[in-house]
């Protein structure tokens, strides 16, 4: 019997980063998922929640739940979402996990086959850490590939700026905190920064672009996917 | 001083390179030493379990407990005063100094006397408050003010103070490099005042309901010269710092050494009960100070801002406060303590930027001694904000709103997806401002996750095994 997971998105990387949606699909499936994607899934509300608009947040984290209502299991490429979710007491009582959690505690794999022969740097996610206490999954997850050259980060743990909307209303102190976090990231000498969220990824690789640092992000589960 | 909200004051503080480097240096140091100090208590998360819930105790049976610390105190010899605001509260000490025809006092480091104006207040009535603390004296003779709940001059290194000093307190002197040197030319011009002025200041760390002991916590000594030498001893305490009993104070004193400065005790504990004959101060007052919050105990999420021991370890945690420093608050309570305590103190009309002030990264809330859920009570306050303040019409507002209503519907959300790809609609319009130069915009890819999912070749059903 396989089992059957329904992919939470999130809005963000539906609309920016579909190539970490497609790389959760095939890494569900190659590891004997089957995979459901509800298309009337939007947004969870955090955007609207984190800037003061709860009423509106909650609006929409209580959508996310009747479009998950009849799903055994929730699975989503987002750290941030999902603990947003948990801590409004929208975690689907149990049901909903953010990917690296199903992936070591669910499916019980650290090794899911990948093989990713690059220069790799971990940015551990204040939500990953912090609110969803994922703990070490995802480095647990990274150590098992094949090839992989695993460079730590100096004050991983600190946040890169980001911060959802903090990064446009406090644009010039999350700039101050970006640029500590990319002296990290390029002084590591990774070819590659990874992370178990996108946002702070959009963040970071926005800057990196535009240094023509060389230096590219990748959600994890594009380095899980590969082959 | 005029305040002009946390972004701009926050890019005014940026653009100070050096107070970023000693900041930024200072803070590091410090949250190294907490970890480290923290690291060795097995039942650390038992003591700031029982930290918060003594908190709570006190501040759930407040008026209980104030009543009872008046009748202690005033028992053992003590005078108490209830000031209801900053204009009470520097009238009554204004009151006692003038009493006793004092031309200066000197003070222990107090936060609370900070916020009400004190000085200012004691200066208008021909009265020099004369600051002991080293940092804070620091800043009294460079005309600064703190940037730093518990090392008020973090924002200064050694070779600004040194040259301070010389212009000041060691005019014509050349105190050299060597820190001992600089320290002790402040020690020589205190210890003058020590001997001399009769009436000290503080603030309290803890005062205990039962017996009517107050306390103050700190490194150098000043303050206990302060707490004995003088004959009349005026302290001023937030009422929040009451705690019921007098074993509470077990859990306090290990918790606060090693959050604030990572020792494991304080150099200087300091409690003392009332007055004693021959002993110490003579004449002893207690001014018991509202300012603000009991408005702020109304505020059923909010409260438990006035959990807060004032440690700092949410500062030295905070990515945001160790790269604008604490002057960007424009308060005395600066970092993510101050985001949420100035805003209910003040009223939230009156520091409305400040909820904002922060990325939500959560480093205050691992690190708060008494378990303060600093991240909830700012996305609360975020939300008083929008509420109360803000109009239904203002842009962000109205931009929440259309982006809200999108995501509402699968329809319009997949019409928003393709009209940002080329560059509009209410996904776009609500995202773009104010993201800067320094990030380049990811391009929206042509293919949405979604299309590419319906667009892709139907899988077998059923059967075991990995999909090629």
């Amino acid at each position: 019997m396989r089992l059957r997971v329904a992919l939470f998105i999130t809005c963000f990387n539906d609309t920016l980063f579909p190539q970490t949606g497609r790389a959760v699909v095939t890494l569900l499936e190659r590891l004997g998922c089957e995979v459901d994607f509800p298309e009337a899934q939007t947004c969870c509300g955090q955007m609207h929640t984190n800037t003061g608009y709860r009423e509106r947040g909650l609006t929409l984290a209580r959508r996310f739940e009747r479009v998950f209502a009849d799903a055994d299991v929730v699975v989503s490429p987002s750290a941030s979402c999902v603990a947003y979710l948990r801590e409004n007491g929208m975690g689907l009582d149990g049901r909903l996990a953010e990917l690296t959690e199903f992936l070591v505690d669910r499916l019980g794999v650290e090794d899911v086959g990948a093989t990713f022969p690059h220069k790799v740097t971990l940015h551990p996610t204040c939500h990953s850490v912090r609110l969803m206490g994922i703990g070490d999954r995802p480095r647990r997850l990274l150590e098992h590939v094949r090839g992989i050259d695993l460079i730590e980060l100096d004050d991983a743990a600190e946040c890169c700026g980001f911060g959802g909307t903090f990064a446009v209303k406090n644009a010039d102190t999350s700039m101050a905190m970006l640029s500590d976090k990319l002296r990290d990231v390029l002084s590591s000498g990774a070819e590659v920064c990874t992370a178990a969220d996108n946002s702070c990824l959009l963040h970071i690789g926005g800057a990196l672009r535009r240094q023509r640092a060389g230096v590219r992000v990748m959600h994890l589960a594009e380095i899980l996917a590969a082959t | 001083m005029s305040k002009t909200g946390f972004p701009a004051a926050a890019r005014m503080e940026l653009a100070d390179t050096q107070m970023r480097r000693n900041v930024g240096k200072a803070t590091s140091t410090i949250r190294a030493r907490r970890a480290a100090r923290v690291a060795e208590v097995p039942d650390w998360e038992a003591l700031r379990d029982a930290g918060s819930a003594i908190k709570a105790r006190a501040m759930a049976t407040l008026p209980e407990q104030l009543e009872r610390l008046e009748t202690s105190v005033t028992r053992a010899g003590g005078h108490v005063h209830w000031a209801r605001d900053a204009g009470e509260c520097n009238s009554i000490v204004g009151g006692i100094v003038a009493g006793h025809g004092a031309r200066e006092v000197i003070k222990v480091k107090s936060l609370a006397t900070d916020e009400i104006g004190l000085n200012d207040a004691l200066a208008e009535q021909g009265i020099e408050a004369i600051e002991t603390d080293l940092a804070e004296l620091i800043n009294q003779l460079g005309h600064d003010t703190s940037s730093h709940i518990l090392v008020p001059a973090i924002h200064r290194n050694r070779a600004e103070i040194k040259l301070l000093f010389e212009r000041t307190i060691a005019r014509g002197q050349d105190l050299g490099w060597d820190i001992t040197a600089i320290a002790e030319a402040a020690r020589r011009h205190l210890r003058e005042k020590f001997l001399s002025v009769p009436v000290a200041t503080s603030g309290a760390n803890f005062a205990v309901a039962e017996t009517g002991t107050i306390g103050v916590v700190e490194s150098e000594g000043n303050g206990r010269m302060c707490l004995t030498l003088p004959q009349v001893l005026i302290t001023v305490m937030g009422i929040e710092k009451v705690l019921p009993e007098w074993r509470d104070l077990e859990v306090f004193v290990q918790l606060l050494p090693r959050s604030a400065t990572g020792e494991r005790m304080n150099p200087y504990t300091s409690l003392w009960t009332g007055v004693h004959a021959g002993d110490g101060p003579q004449e002893f007052h207690l001014v018991l100070l509202d300012n603000g919050r009991t408005d702020v105990l109304a505020d059923d999420v909010g409260r438990q801002a006035l959990h807060c021991i004032r440690c700092s370890a949410c500062l030295n945690s905070c990515p945001v406060y160790s790269r604008v420093g604490g002057h960007a608050y424009e308060s005395v309570y600066p970092g993510p303590i101050g985001a949420i305590l100035t805003p209910q103190l003040r009223g939230l009309e009156n520091a409305p930027t400040l909820p904002w002030a922060s990325s939500l990264c959560g480093a205050c809330y691992e690190v708060c001694p008494v378990k303060i859920d600093i991240p909830s009570v700012l996305l609360h306050l975020r939300g008083r904000v929008v509420r109360e303040y803000k109009t239904g019409h203002s842009p962000e507002a109205l931009a929440m709103e259309a982006v809200g209503r999108v995501f509402g519907s699968q329809r319009l959300y997949e019409r928003a997806q393709k009209l940002a790809r080329l560059g509009r609609g209410p996904i776009v319009t609500a995202a773009l401002p104010g993201w800067s130069a320094m990030r380049g915009l990811p391009e929206i890819p042509e293919q949405s996750f979604r299309e590419w999912w319906r667009a892709r070749p139907p899988r077998s059903a059923g059967g075991d095994g990995p999909v090629p």
